[in-house]
């Protein structure tokens, strides 16, 4: 086309350059303004992944010296298939996942519905609440529950021995103060706080989704004599469910990341408590950085990342096509 | 009709009562431990742990204010803390909203390919990328500068996201078309006609950006080995580490890590709510 119009190899005016560069930066600057995060992604992200990959076959420790590794095929897989404290962290995650995930769901759907039906001009200010935990650092939320754990007089031990002299609640609650740092406590213990760190994130995605429902479908509904309850049971819940699955697969991933929270508790594995609450990424953190095995550290990533993936499979194939089918 | 009209609104009532007393409830377990830790933050650790715990404000702030400053290079740190955020928000502004621009606004080959692509990576555990990431850095010889975590987020894929979206939204093509007409060429349309418009969104992401960027842990602990080089949450972890916790001074560095967010959230919470949970509704 340009060689039509332009046909003698004669120098370009100052003004077909000006017009050929116009064209130029115009064709290609969207390429040139995306290029950033691919360049960024393919050198701080693709190309480690891929490298740990290799990494996973191999044996080093940073004291061989860069470049000094040694090809052990899949021993290091079946290092950590057979290591018992791998099975340990394994089970402390997906006990933390489903204990510290399930309850945050349970208590964020109705409270997201009271505070969409109760609340006018302070909703934000209420919902701000809830939601302060998941903008605070989680190193800093977990220290605070570690002064607020202590056995002796700790905060919540008290509250929970002056609950104990409540009727009905108090015969679900023990005599004694917990030790919250015991291989058999730790867990409810990070439950607890991951419970109260998320549920305020969760309460806002809900009560957004809720207020995506048309005012009228409860209109209709109360017209038609339907109970608060019945408007929940019936008109709510089932218009939740994309949110359900959204917030759920959220929780998923990010449960089974679990690291700040059982890291900061069980003092960066120094504690005795540490089988009883470490997770998969806190023992590859340690496998990597306490005991520099890199390549076992680099197997465990890779494990947990197919686990992640089948876990995110299971939910879509429970939770996934009817969300979609009904949104 | 009457009588269960009435009996409807004193349902009604209660419910709502009970609502109240619920959202209240709530809110006190949810605020109550930020409360603890300002008030151990002025208790020594013997009362912090004594019968009854404190549970107003002590004298003993100072004492627990020169404990940490004596046991860590604590301003060092948090300006550390400082320095990282700010030079993690501001590229990811620029490069951010420069990406959405292009995808919001241009077409072009490959674009909705290269937007999904972007939102994968969203799916991609971060986590698992803390072993290579460490020995990328550890290639390159990157340990202990700052650079090698923030250098890696200047454009972030939720921030390209939230620009595309918010572009999408608040700018008529029109306007870019007239500008291109008036003789501006493709970056001055970016720099002259969009950025100024996007102030609102900017704000959002910076906002999301800083405070990510202030309560990061895991990577930072990894490549930052010096004392001198390390951010607060960090170096706090390691006054954990010692025989004799000064849970007093550990709860006044913790709540004066905190205090910034608080009050940058007492300002903007509706703002960051609203942009942290738009990804999640648009999607």
């Amino acid at each position: 086309m340009r060689k039509a119009v332009n046909p003698a190899p004669s120098p370009p005016s100052a003004i077909t350059l000006a017009m050929r560069w116009s064209n130029f930066q115009r064709r290609y600057a969207p390429y040139i303004f995306v290029s950033p995060f691919f360049i960024l992604f393919l050198v701080f992200g693709l190309y480690p992944t891929l490298f740990s990959l290799y990494m996973s076959f191999q044996s080093w420790t940073p004291s061989d010296g860069w470049g000094r590794w040694k090809y052990v095929g899949l021993e290091n897989y079946t290092f950590t298939l057979t290591d018992p404290m791998f099975w340990r962290a394994m089970w402390n995650t997906l006990w933390l996942g489903f204990f510290s995930g399930i309850p945050q769901h349970l208590i964020a759907i109705p409270l997201a519905f009271v505070i969409h039906m109760v609340l006018g001009r302070f909703k934000t200010l209420v919902v701000a609440v809830y939601f302060l935990p998941y903008i605070t650092s989680s190193v800093a939320i977990a220290l605070i529950f570690n002064t607020l754990f202590a056995t002796n007089n700790g905060v919540i031990n008290l509250v929970i021995a002056q609950l104990n002299t409540w009727p009905v609640l108090g015969w679900f609650l023990p005599d004694q103060n917990i030790n919250w740092f015991l291989n058999s406590t730790i867990k409810y213990g990070i439950a607890l706080v991951v419970i109260w760190q998320f549920t305020g994130w969760n309460t806002l995605l809900y009560l957004s989704a809720i207020q995506a429902i048309p005012k009228e479908l409860y209109e209709a509904a109360a017209v038609d004599g339907a109970s608060r309850y019945q408007q929940f049971r019936y008109i709510t819940l089932p218009l939740l469910r994309p949110m359900m699955f959204f917030a759920v697969s959220l929780t998923i991933i990010g449960n089974m990341q679990l690291f700040e929270q059982p890291f900061v508790l069980l003092n960066g594995g120094a504690s005795s408590a540490t089988q009883g609450g470490q997770t998969v990424t806190m023992y590859m953190y340690r496998t990597a950085f306490e005991w520099l095995e890199m390549g076992t550290a680099a197997s465990i990533a890779w494990i947990l990342f197919i686990f992640i993936g089948i876990l995110t499979y299971l939910n879509n194939l429970m939770f996934g096509r009817t969300a979609r089918g009904e949104a | 009709m009457r009588a269960s009209g009435k009996r409807l609104s004193l349902g009604g009532l209660l419910l709502r009562l009970g609502g109240y007393g619920l959202l209240a409830l709530g809110g006190l377990l949810t605020l109550a431990p930020f409360y603890f830790m300002f008030v151990f933050a002025t208790h020594q650790r013997s009362e912090i742990f004594g019968f009854p715990p404190p549970v107003w404000f002590g004298e003993h702030f100072w004492t627990n204010y020169q404990i940490l400053v004596q046991k860590i290079p604590f301003w060092r740190s948090y300006w550390n803390n400082l320095y990282l955020a700010i030079m993690t928000t501001l590229p990811a502004l620029f490069f951010c909203s420069l990406a959405g621009f292009a995808f919001a606004m241009y077409e072009f080959r490959w674009r909705e390919r290269l937007f999904a692509i972007i939102l994968a990576t969203l799916l991609i555990p971060p986590i698992l990328n803390l072993i290579p990431f460490y020995l990328l850095i550890y290639q390159i010889g990157w340990i202990n500068q700052p650079k090698a975590l923030w250098v890696p987020a200047m454009a972030g894929a939720l921030g390209i996201f939230l620009m595309r979206q918010y572009i999408l939204s608040a700018i008529p093509k029109e306007l870019i078309d007239a500008a291109r007409i008036d003789g501006c060429s493709e970056f001055q349309i970016y720099w002259r006609i969009v950025l100024p418009l996007i102030r609102p969104a900017l704000g959002t992401l910076g906002l999301i950006t800083f405070i990510g960027s202030w309560n990061r842990f895991a990577d930072v602990n990894v490549i930052m080995r010096t004392q001198e080089t390390k951010t607060l949450p960090v170096v706090l972890r390691t006054l954990q580490g010692a025989t004799d916790v000064e849970w007093g001074a550990i709860m006044a560095g913790t709540a004066l890590l905190v205090l910034p967010l608080l009050l940058v959230f007492a300002l903007a919470a509706r703002q960051l709510m609203e942009g942290l949970t738009s990804g999640a509704i648009k999607s």
